[in-house]
């Protein structure tokens, strides 16, 4: 197992330098570059102009930049945001508990109601509870994010009043130390009431919001996993052994299902951070995506190059402990190699 | 009194041009420690009937029944759960694919162990030793290694003998053995099926034995039962069914077998194939492939009926001896 995951390690190293860059060119073939961003819409004269992205180091040719931008990157160093001065390394992980909490949120709701979802379906196949989920989730699927969050705003926030517009919690009633950035974590230990409840509050619609695509993927795979596994000869031993239908299909058809399911929620962990963007900056959550969308919109060079090597990192990440995580469940996989 | 009485079983499917009949009309009388065989070719309604009387077709399946008695009770009248109930425990069934007929994705003493649970219960330690005795009964060598194995770690043959155990977990008064032999190698088909025979002797069981292996039969069975696109043909005692097929199919099934063969070196075949749903013949089902048709044949049905030794459905059964 531990040469298994090694292997895998090894092989993250050449992704990796594709997406350093893939990131370094495309973030420069944006029209634009900082210093006109920075200075403004007056502008600047033109010899202070190449005297300020000669400060940045923009003068150099491309390949002279990349080498840097990558000797930097051997040496631990992801170089500081125009924007802010600050280093991108830091930027990045103050900011990454944000949406890590939605993002874990989400994957939660997703899971807990698209599996439940898709063994209904194919349990039901071909009636109404069926068709019930698998119209719901097409739509679910075929929404735009950033539509879908406007409305369920405008439904939930603006007319009913039952969740806040925005934010991760209450400022106006509560006040802590970021400890460690986890909203949900600081609350509970701040000891202050109402506070962990507040957060949940402010957390719940942006959850959904994202959790949406996911959960209509995870509900259709797990759907055509169960209907193929219940036609497996192994169930029909199952009843004839005479065991309940929810022991069959909970226990022995499962477990079979979810080596598929598991598959498909690894790789929902990336369209997950492409979610995380538009609804970040729908709610005004202050994780990744957002800062990654005011980075681009900068012309931060360093910053949205950092960005996008670390979340690839994470995406990666993810996939191997989907590796891994396959490999225990699925037993076949375990002595395989 | 008669372990297993079934009367008139039909079963029919649906499919996109009606009903399509894979059972009709079937018979069936196993006594307490006998040996019944079911032969016949593949799509003569074998395994439908024997899953019907388990009730594990699929709900859409059509099934009719006049009686229904397993060990004293009325099947009929019990409910879907207290059919399950029986499923394992009175009545066990293994199949004609050990490989796919074991979860994958639990070990195969878990899988034993869920039938001791169902059916006999105890504490974990008591069920994990008779899980391990079973084990050993039905021949599989170091049973507490095999206990924790996969079933991708077993071969095809050692696989069965698992299923074996499984079905022998809940004591089961009739077991039902679906071509336990078909999808191993022939070295290994010997030893199941010899396995297969001693358990049946050592547990007292009614063994219902479905088969296309004709020396099988005829060294294991008692009964015999020939079946022929969904009906019953022929039935008789092995002796008498071997030494005097009455209706000619079962003569020609006995002729193709290559101990019976002609002193030419040739093995007489059946032309033509078992009718399907569109092309059933108005009369008697075998007729078209019968070699001593008459004009009746084509378009009266025969009844299975009881004549001569046995009970035989065709309306000119042979009578001269055929040569053992």
């Amino acid at each position: 197992m531990l040469k298994f995951i090694f292997n895998k390690l090894l092989m993250l190293i050449p992704t990796l330098l594709g997406i350093t860059l893939a990131a370094f060119l495309f973030v420069r073939l944006l029209p634009g570059d900082p210093v006109t961003v920075l200075t403004g819409e007056r502008g600047v004269s033109v010899e202070r102009k190449a005297e300020l992205m000669a400060q940045l180091g923009l003068d150099q040719p491309l390949i002279v930049q990349y080498g840097y931008y990558l000797k930097n990157i051997l040496s631990g160093d992801f170089g500081q945001s125009i924007a802010t001065h600050k280093p991108v390394i830091d930027e990045f992980f103050s900011r990454l508990p944000a949406t890590l909490e939605l993002a874990f949120a989400a994957m939660l709701i997703a899971v807990l109601l698209g599996v439940p979802a898709g063994i209904i379906a194919a349990i039901k196949r071909g009636h109404w509870p069926d068709h019930v989920v698998m119209g719901v989730a097409l739509t679910g699927y075929s929404m735009p994010i950033f539509w879908w969050g406007l409305l369920l705003i405008i439904l939930f926030s603006t007319t009913l009043g039952w969740t806040p517009v925005s934010g991760r919690i209450d400022l106006i009633k509560y006040y802590f130390e970021a400890e460690t950035n986890f909203m949900l974590i600081d609350a509970w230990r701040s000891g202050q009431a109402g506070a962990f409840g507040s957060v949940v509050h402010h957390l719940i619609l942006p959850a959904v919001v994202l959790s949406t695509i996911p959960m209509a993927v995870i509900a259709r795979q797990t759907r055509s996993a169960m209907l193929e596994v219940l036609g497996e000869d192994y169930i029909r031993t199952a009843y004839a052994k005479g065991l309940s239908p929810t022991r069959v299909i909970m226990v022995h058809a499962l477990r079979n299902a979810l080596i598929t399911v598991v598959t498909v929620i690894g790789l929902q962990v990336g369209s997950l951070m492409a979610g995380a963007v538009l609804t970040e900056t729908i709610f005004a959550w202050p994780g990744i995506g957002k800062w990654m969308i005011e980075a681009i919109a900068r012309r931060d060079y360093p910053a949205v190059q950092g960005g996008l090597l670390f979340i690839a990192v994470a995406v990666m990440l993810v996939n191997l402990l989907v590796d891994v995580l396959y490999g225990w469940i699925n037993p076949r996989v375990r002595d395989g190699k | 009194m008669s372990l297993l009485s079934v009367r008139n079983l039909s079963v029919a499917f649906p499919t996109q041009n009606g009903w399509f009949q894979a059972v009709e009309g079937i018979n069936l009388t196993v006594n307490p420690n006998e040996i019944l065989a079911i032969v016949g070719e593949s799509g003569s309604g074998k395994s439908v009937a024997m899953l019907a009387l388990m009730n594990l077709l699929p709900p859409q399946a059509r099934i009719t029944c006049d009686e229904l008695v397993l060990d004293g009770k009325n099947l009929l009248q019990l409910t879907a759960t207290e059919r399950r109930r029986l499923n394992g425990g009175t009545v066990a069934m293994i199949f004609q694919e050990p490989m796919t007929s074991l979860n994958p994705c639990f070990t195969v003493g878990y899988q034993i162990d869920e039938a001791v649970k169902t059916h006999v219960g105890g504490g974990r330690k008591e069920r994990k030793e008779q899980v391990l005795s079973l084990l050993e009964s039905v021949g599989i060598p170091d049973p507490a290694r095999r206990y924790d194995a996969y079933p991708h770690q077993m071969s095809g043959g050692m696989s069965q003998r698992a299923m074996i155990a499984m079905a022998l977990a809940g004591q089961p008064k009739l077991l039902i053995a679906d071509e336990p032999t078909t999808a191993l190698d022939v070295t290994v088909q010997a030893q199941i099926l010899e396995l297969l025979l001693k358990l049946q002797q050592q547990f007292q069981m009614g063994l219902i034995l479905i088969t296309h292996d004709m020396g099988v039969v005829a060294e294991t069975a008692q009964q015999v039962v020939v079946q022929y696109a969904g009906q019953q043909v022929e039935k008789n005692s092995a002796y008498e069914l071997f030494n005097h097929p009455h209706h000619p199919y079962t003569a020609a099934l006995l002729s193709a077998l290559p101990e019976r063969a002609l002193p030419t070196g040739l093995l007489p075949t059946i032309p033509g194939l078992v009718p399907g749903q569109h092309n059933r013949p108005q009369g008697c089902l075998f007729a078209p492939r019968c070699a001593y048709q008459q004009a009746r044949c084509q378009t009266e049905v025969p009844a299975l009926a009881q004549q001569q030794q046995g009970w035989i459905r065709c309306f000119y059964p042979l009578e001269t001896e055929t040569m053992l």
